[in-house]
Formats: structure tokens, sequence, C-alpha cells
């Protein structure tokens, strides 16, 4: 029972059908969801006693470098069970991972500069965080020229598979790089073993705008890959059929 | 699961695993060198062991030690402690809005003779966030 599920839902043509009917609800709820988190963070929220009003691009920069990560692990987890199971959904997925990816990853090193300018006095240093996480931005480009170069797209699905799967390291290395070296970002504020180093009154609309932020990625996420599923099933009677 | 699945599965572990095997190798070896600052007990000691050219540029990081910070002739003077050892620090432009007694601050410049000459300060914030009127509370 189980398995016919997971079979039905693994074949594109079903994919597409479910997403065709739930993707653009999905980013559209969220996207709004996202706009109300950013109005809440910027507007009713009291400023920071050390930063002033510039610590607001938090609500920009936290979601932003999240999600450049998760991107990353879900790419992986894709990637794999392409690798495993021969299931083509899956690398039609990971590939429409990677440029979504990018522009995230851009966005967290961008607004990291424009929040460094005012705060640390400088907008790039080479600390162990930001390099780690120009290094992810790379990864994703390389990823992406990978795939474009190949004419044979199934070779091209198993060589970017794998390319994840090396590059999926770097993601603990971010995570950790400020623990593990001295570095000039700051230390993570919300973590799952002890209480946030950040008070309620900025701690909600944080949450509430990775939160949204999450799910409007995803949303994306599902309307890209249905357009990757077309692009490379172009020739079977189903998609003709559309 | 089918024996080539199997198969594929260990082959996946395995590009993971080497991959893993790899960067742990060239972060090992790099370890201290992807340190973005030294504290100036280490700086102090890198002193004594490697004897560091006049013409080196380094970063110090830590505290500004409370009740350290003086301007004389134009010359912003501070001391940067780690709360066991502290250097003074000599630089001459202007601060970041952050910089404060107590807070974290990272100096790039030159160790001569026991002094801190500093090119450029950057303020490093903490992790905790709050409004100001909790602060007064």
């Amino acid at each position: 029972m189980i398995k016919k599920f997971f079979h039905q839902f693994a074949s594109p043509k079903s994919y597409f059908a479910i997403a065709n009917k739930f993707g653009k609800p999905v980013l559209a709820f969220f996207f709004l969801l996202y706009i109300g988190a950013l109005v809440w963070g910027l507007f009713f929220t009291p400023p920071d006693v050390v930063q002033g009003d510039s610590y607001r691009i938090i609500y920009m920069h936290v979601p932003a470098s999240f999600m450049a990560q998760i991107l990353f692990v879900v790419m992986a987890i894709t990637s794999a069970v392409f690798l495993i199971w021969k299931l083509k959904l899956a690398a039609y997925v990971s590939k429409s991972i990677a440029p979504i990816g990018a522009i995230v990853t851009f966005f967290a090193l961008f607004s990291g500069s424009i929040w460094g300018i005012p705060t640390w006095g400088t907008w790039w240093q080479w600390d162990a965080r930001i390099t780690s996480t120009l290094i992810l931005f790379i990864m994703y480009l390389g990823l992406i020229s990978l795939h474009a170069s190949f004419e044979n797209k199934d070779k091209a699905d198993k060589f970017f598979s794998v390319l994840v799967l090396i590059g999926v390291v770097n993601i603990p290395v971010i995570k950790k790089s400020v623990d593990w070296w001295s570095t000039l970002h700051q230390s993570a504020s919300i973590t799952l073993t002890s209480k946030p180093a950040i008070d309620p009154v900025m701690l909600y609309p944080l949450m509430f705008s990775i939160v949204a932020f999450i799910g409007l990625i995803f949303g994306l996420v599902i309307l890209s890959s249905q357009n990757e599923i077309l692009k490379r099933e172009k020739y079977k009677s189903w998609v003709k059929n559309i | 699961m089918k024996k080539d699945r199997k198969k594929r599965l260990f082959g996946v572990l395995l590009i993971i695993g080497s991959s893993c095997l790899g960067i742990g190798l060239i972060l090992y070896a790099l370890n201290s060198n992807l340190d973005y600052f030294l504290t100036p007990s280490e700086l102090k000691q890198s002193d004594e062991n490697v004897v560091l050219s006049a013409n080196t540029r380094v970063k110090l990081g830590g505290m500004v030690k409370k009740d350290s910070f003086f301007i004389d002739e134009n010359k912003v003077n501070f001391e940067v402690t780690d709360f066991e050892d502290s250097i003074k620090v000599i630089y001459e432009g202007l601060l970041p809005d952050l910089f404060k007694e107590g807070k974290g601050i990272v100096v790039l410049g030159k160790y001569i003779d026991g002094i801190f000459y500093a090119d450029e300060v950057f303020a490093k914030h903490d992790e905790n966030y709050m409004p100001p009127n909790l602060e007064l509370n």
C-alpha cells in the first residue's frame, strides 16, 4: 500500500499533477506570510540595544542563510535517492534546486555584507563562516555549469548527484565554523540545546520569517521542478497531451 | 533491498565518507590557520616561539579592557584582553559605531615590541539581541 503510493507519487506524471494543483497556492500563501513577517520585523519590533535599527536585516539574512544550507541538504537527499533508486524525478528536483540555492546563497552573502558595514565596520573579511558560505555559493554555480555542460542529460544527472554528495560535507563546516575557529561572525543565537540568546519580542518575528521563507522557497522549488519535468520529458505522450 | 540497490547505497556512502575524510584532513592540517584572529595570549606566545617579523600583519581579537580607553594626540589607545593576558593597542582613525569598552573587537596591524599598531579596527558583536528598555530593568 505504502509502496504503491510511493511509486505513484514518484512518477513525474503524478508528481506534476499534484504540484500543478498545490504549487502556486503554496507559493502565494508563503509569499504573503513572508511579507507579513518582514512588516512585523521592520516596523513592529523594538531596536536592538547595541546595534540599534541595523539589526533588523536579521529578518532577511537569517532565513536566507538557513535556506542556503537546507537547500543543499535537500539536494543531497534527492541526489542520493536518484543514485540508489534510479528515480528520475529525484534528479529533476535536484537539478531545479541548484539555481534557487545559488540565488538564496548570494542573498545571504549580500545581506550579510550590508549588515557588516555598520556593525563590524567592514563588508567583507575572510573569516571561516563567510568564506565557507562563499564556497557554498561557488559550489551551486559549479553544479549548474556542470549540468549544463553535458549533452547527455542522463550522464549529467549522475555527475551532478555525485558532486552534490561530495559538496554536502561543507554544510556541517559552515554550521560549526563559528564554534571551531575564531571568527568575526558571531555564534548562533538560536540553538536546539539552549535558551535563545535573542529576546522573545525579536525571536517570534524571526521564527515567523524563517518559516515563511522556507515555504516560499519550497514553493519556488516545486514550480521550478515542474518546469524541469516538462523540459526533460517533452517527448513523452503525457506531456504532449497537456 | 535489492542487491544492486544495496551496492549503490554503499557507493553513495563511500562518496560521502571519503569526502568527509578528505575535507576533515584538510581542515585538520590547516587548523589554526583558519582562525580569523589571535587572542592576546596566543599572540604573545607566537611572538616567543615563531619570531614575527616587524612587517607581518596580524589580526588580534578579544575584549576591549574596561577603563583602558583614552585618546592621546589624535591616537586611540586601548587594551585588548582575553582575561588571561592583554596587549596595548594604538590606532589612528575612526572607530566603528559598536566600539565599546567590555565589548568584542578585532584589530589588524603590526605587533612590535609588545605594542600593537593597528591599521584597521572591526567591532565584533555577540549573538545577544534585546530591546533597550529591557537592559535598564
